[in-house]
């Protein structure tokens, strides 16, 4: 078991949904929205949460810089 | 316990590990989704905020996408008219030495426009941090051919690809001047991973170090993507980018003195 346990805030109505957070995570917690923001962009939110490790990949890739990321031990 | 409040009880102060940094400003950019340049502002307001340099850092923005980088990153700025970043900043930091002075230049306003201005700065060996963002592309003026187009690449004015026996040859920027002996520090970076951005962080802190310690000019080169210029998507760009632009635009430090 991860060491961590992790999770991310997206920002959704400044979210842009290109993607780059989705690919950059190691373990695929990340997808796109069906649903869209206010400006029409299928946000980014977290589809499998538990896999997150809080590593802040998705947070330093994001050109927007609207995630933000915290970690805990897991229990 | 439910996953619902077990992630609740993650998200709290004491474990916060990545935020936007405050030098950042709350407006929202507008670059396309998934533009390099966003990532770019982040890391120098990241490294701004950790070495505490806030008030003491002036920027000279470009004619480009970038031109309202000032609308993005809270310290002071001044916008050059095109190509002429480098000249703006000379005089910068003559006259102001203990600022930070740093231009901030795409691959048009740096490689083509701009081109004198950026070659004698950097033989000068001016006090400053050039940003120099190549994504083989003039992006804001919708996706023209600029110095730094790879052969063969399709562009607005290069519908079947550039001819580099009409057109001249790609530039190679970072190459060029780390030849003159006015520049301390050459290196060329990427953003497209959380390792490629942990990098760049470290080479801009390095870039506002040598301002510090007057050693003279840092020339920082990013490749970057331009998704609505290259007409790919984000992800479909940093692809394209690892499979073109990296072979031809080598990662790594040339020069560090
Ligand atoms: C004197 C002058 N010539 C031409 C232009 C038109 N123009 C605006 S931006 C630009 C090129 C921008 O490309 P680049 O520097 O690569 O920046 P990017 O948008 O790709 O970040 C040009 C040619 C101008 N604004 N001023
Ligand atoms: S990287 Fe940022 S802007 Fe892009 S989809 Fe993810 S959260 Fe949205
Ligand atoms: S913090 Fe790491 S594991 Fe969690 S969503 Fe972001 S990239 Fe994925
Ligand atoms: S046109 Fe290209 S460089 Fe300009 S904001 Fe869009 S993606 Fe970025
Ligand atoms: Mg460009």
């Amino acid at each position: 078991m991860a060491k961590f346990k992790g999770a991310i805030v997206v920002d959704t109505e400044k979210c842009k949904g290109c993607g780059l957070c989705v690919v950059s995570c190691p373990t695929a917690v990340i997808e796109l929205a069906r649903g869209v923001n206010g400006k029409g962009y299928h946000y980014a939110h977290m589809a499998n949460p538990d896999a997150c490790i809080g590593c802040s990949s998705c947070g330093l890739v994001c050109p927007d810089t609207v995630i933000t990321v915290y970690r805990a031990k897991a229990s | 316990m439910t996953a619902t409040t077990e992630i609740n009880n993650i998200i709290s102060k004491e474990n916060l590990v990545y935020k936007k940094t405050d030098v950042l400003l709350d407006n929202e950019m507008h670059y396309c989704p998934g533009c390099t340049h966003g990532v770019i502002h982040k890391v120098i307001a990241e490294v701004i905020e950790e070495m505490d340099i806030q008030d003491k850092t002036i920027g000279v923005s470009p004619v480009g996408c970038s031109v309202l980088a000032y609308n993005y990153l809270d310290i002071d700025w001044q916008q050059a008219a095109h190509g002429r970043a480098p000249a703006l900043a000379t005089a910068t930091s003559r006259l102001m030495p203990d600022k930070y002075v740093f231009t901030y230049q795409g691959d048009g306003d740096l490689a083509s426009i701009g081109c004198a201005e950026i070659m004698h700065a950097c033989n000068r060996g001016e006090n400053i941090v050039v940003v120099f963002v190549n994504n083989a592309i003039y992006g804001m003026t919708g996706g023209q051919m600029a110095p730094t187009t790879l052969e063969g690449q399709v562009t607005a004015t290069s519908p079947y690809g550039r001819d580099c026996a009409t057109t001249g040859f790609p530039m190679k920027m970072s190459e060029m001047v780390s030849l003159l002996p006015g520049t301390r520090f050459v290196t060329r970076q990427s953003a497209e991973t959380a390792g490629a951005v942990r990098k760049l962080k470290k080479a801009i802190r390095k870039g506002f170090e040598n301002t510090r310690e007057k050693k003279g000019l840092s020339f920082i080169e990013i490749v970057g993507t331009c998704s609505s210029g290259w007409k790919l998507s984000p992800t479909q760009s940093n692809e394209w980018m690892k499979e073109n632009m990296f072979p031809y635009y080598p990662l790594g430090t040339l020069k560090d003195e």
